[in-house]
């Protein structure tokens, strides 16, 4: 076990593309990270170039107070599991299970009673014999993780370890993932283009656009204070409203309403300043009666979110939207208040978030 | 039975077209237009590949010669030929040498070192693997009297080549090394068709499979033996059974040593040439090339259980 260093990462492909851009990133011993982002933004080859199956164009990886920038993948006391597990067909799951051990030379027996000991706590006692290819996608899961375990890695690497499987499969694979990394303790970086999935199982997560992170922070923070308005359009299974404000005072003038001015951004704005609101539907309260300080139009769509509704409005032109428990949804057509909520709500001047 | 609680508004109801019923006749031709259709192709096959194989058959029994007397009227003379072939030293000594020539120039040659250029060209682009795949494709394409003149030219004694090259004049290699010569010779004109078979086959290796063995810490060898060769297994065999046959009936040795110097290099093919066509003696050219298809029936039958049995 040990943390993950990542000092002035950058990978530059041939042909010019710069995948990695001078990364700095800590991962502390024990940690389950997740590096979220949209596809081509850099996040597997982030995880690559750690693995060392990608060559650093510049900077190191450090893992465990070791330098590794230069060592073979082999070399590097790591474990990954793959986005298609990577099982080999022609082993059966103990003899898979067992690959690594073999390639590290212990012998027969106690490759495969280890192999047995892992398999038996990911529940595959009863599979040891079976083939790959006469396993369930979920199955297959856990004989690669069990792969991994086996090797008593320091530290353990995801590609997208969800992403083969059905929805339903998806959230209790994300259950199971969260829980054995937490009894395991090993440090371990994943990589996902759902938020959902590293919101729900990370402890700490880096946002990355075109090669850069945009963010690092726990879930909590990314969702509830997205550091620009790239993470906050980005996070969130609902996207945020970002709005054109400009400063009259102490309102903030959007789509022609008066707001109040966040607390976040209190004291820090100069009048008349055009700057980006922002704020969650989540974090917005939904009135059917005129309300001071909200946000006024028409109900113009309406999406069952199951226990909420999501509503629209057509606000001068501008669209917001905001979520309404059950039972409080209005009738399409209606005029309908939203409030934010003041200590939800953020103001993002040129992309960034204005705090002190 | 689910339960509805918000019906569908009612819809037009469609009735379905009878099913058709679906036979192995899938075509909907019959059995006459269906083999008025295949027709042509059997009787082509019929008159160019079954009727000479069993003419061939019959030709063994007889003493059918080239010319005189038996040709004119050749007389069964049942299992005779088929004796002469099996007690015949030379037949023997044919069939060890056509061995040493499948297994070096075929499994060892063609196989080693069409799938060593296949993995050496895997993830390479440019240059360098157009001008080593346009090479190695040229020497497979060429026509065999071209190819022929260009490795007697080659390997010349006094005008040669390699021997200007190396600078042993008069070194003579067709007589000092046939057979060595012409197994160099048929895995240098034959490797293209195991390099591209090889290259697409290793096309369909994952990635993530290799890199998964790469993390284990796999070195070359062992990604090839726990990764590669299980996935390419199929290509293997059916790559050795195509290139043992085309390389125990090749014929071109012939056009570079003529089988000699004193039958070194007589592989089978060049043997039954010699005996039915250069002696004349048809019958017995015809026993030996029935036993030369028994032996490609034997070797095909055996690739064909590998492929099928359980990896």
């Amino acid at each position: 076990m040990a943390a993950i260093e990542l000092r002035g990462l950058t990978k530059v492909y041939p042909g010019g593309v710069k995948a990695l851009d001078s990364l700095d990133l800590t991962v502390p011993d024990g940690e389950f990270f997740a590096l979220l982002g949209p596809s081509g933004c850099g996040k597997t080859t982030l995880l690559r170039t750690i693995a060392g199956l990608e060559t650093a164009t510049g900077g190191a990886v450090v893992i465990g107070g070791r330098d590794v920038t230069g060592v073979q993948p082999g070399g590097r006391d790591i474990a990954m599991v793959f986005q298609d597990y990577a099982l080999f067909p022609h082993m059966d799951v103990s003899d898979n299970i067992a690959y690594p051990l073999r390639i590290k030379k212990v012998p027969k027996a106690a490759r495969h009673a280890k192999a047995a000991e892992v398999g038996a706590r990911l529940g595959l006692e009863q599979l040891m014999d079976r083939r790959p290819g006469q396993l369930s996608g979920g199955q297959q899961q856990r004989v690669a993780l069990a792969r991994v375990m086996a090797t008593q890695a320091q530290a353990f690497l995801f590609d997208e370890p969800l992403s083969n499987l059905d929805a339903r499969l998806r959230l209790e694979a994300r259950t199971f993932l969260k829980k054995l990394q937490r009894e395991l303790g090993v440090t371990t970086v994943f990589v996902t283009h759902d938020q959902a999935e590293a919101l729900a199982m990370a402890d700490r997560m880096a946002v990355m656009e075109a090669g850069h992170i945009r963010q690092i922070g726990t879930p909590a923070e990314v969702f509830q204070r997205p550091a620009n308005t790239f993470v906050a359009a980005f996070i969130g299974s609902t996207p945020m409203n970002l709005l054109d404000a400009v400063v009259r005072g102490d309102t903030l003038e959007v789509a022609g309403c008066k707001l109040p001015v966040p607390a976040s951004a209190e004291g820090l704005l100069t009048e008349g300043e055009k700057l980006v609101y922002g704020v969650r539907p989540e974090y917005m309260t939904y009135s059917a009666q005129p309300v001071d300080g909200s946000l006024t139009g028409g109900v113009v769509i309406l999406e069952n979110l199951g226990a909420s509704h999501l509503v629209t409005l057509d606000v001068a032109g501008v669209l917001v939207q905001a979520v309404v428990p059950e039972g409080h949804e209005p009738a399409l057509g209606e005029q309908g208040y939203a409030v934010p909520r003041g200590d939800r709500a953020l103001v993002y001047r040129d992309g960034e978030l204005v705090t002190a | 039975m689910a339960q509805v609680t918000s019906p569908p508004k009612p819809a037009e109801v469609v009735s379905p077209a009878p099913a058709r019923r679906y036979s192995s006749d899938a075509a909907g031709l019959g059995r006459l237009r269906a083999g008025a259709f295949v027709a042509p192709a059997l009787a082509l096959i019929a008159v160019f590949l079954v009727f000479p194989a069993l003419w061939v058959i019959y030709l063994g029994l007889t003493n059918y010669r080239l010319t005189g007397a038996a040709a004119a009227e050749p007389q069964f003379v049942g299992l005779d030929n088929f004796v002469k072939a099996v007690t015949d030293p030379e037949f023997w000594d044919s069939t060890w040498l056509t061995f040493q020539f499948v297994l070096g120039s075929a499994v060892i040659g063609q196989v080693v070192l069409g799938f060593t250029l296949a993995w050496m060209l895997k993830d390479r682009r440019g240059t360098l693997k157009s001008v080593v795949e346009g090479l190695v494709i040229l020497a497979w394409i060429l026509p065999s009297a071209v190819v022929s003149f260009l490795w007697v030219a080659l390997l010349d004694r006094d005008a040669g080549t390699l021997n200007a090259l190396l600078g042993i004049p008069g070194f003579a290699w067709l007589l000092d090394h046939p057979m060595l010569s012409i197994i160099i010779f048929n895995t240098w004109r034959g490797t293209a068709f195991s390099m591209m078979l090889y290259g697409a086959a290793l096309g369909n290796v994952p990635p993530s499979h290799l890199e998964s063995a790469r993390l284990a810490g796999a070195s070359g060898w062992q990604q090839l033996r726990d990764v590669v060769f299980p996935h390419i297994r199929g290509h293997i065999l059916t790559n050795l059974l195509l290139i043992s046959l085309w390389t125990f009936n090749d014929f071109s040795p012939f056009l570079l040593t003529a089988g000699g110097p004193d039958g070194k290099s007589e592989v089978l093919a060049v043997h039954v040439y010699k005996v039915a066509l250069q002696n004349g003696d048809l019958g017995y050219g015809a026993a030996i090339s029935t036993v030369i298809l028994l032996i490609n029936l034997v070797v095909a039958v055996f690739y064909l259980r590998l492929l099928r049995s359980k990896k």
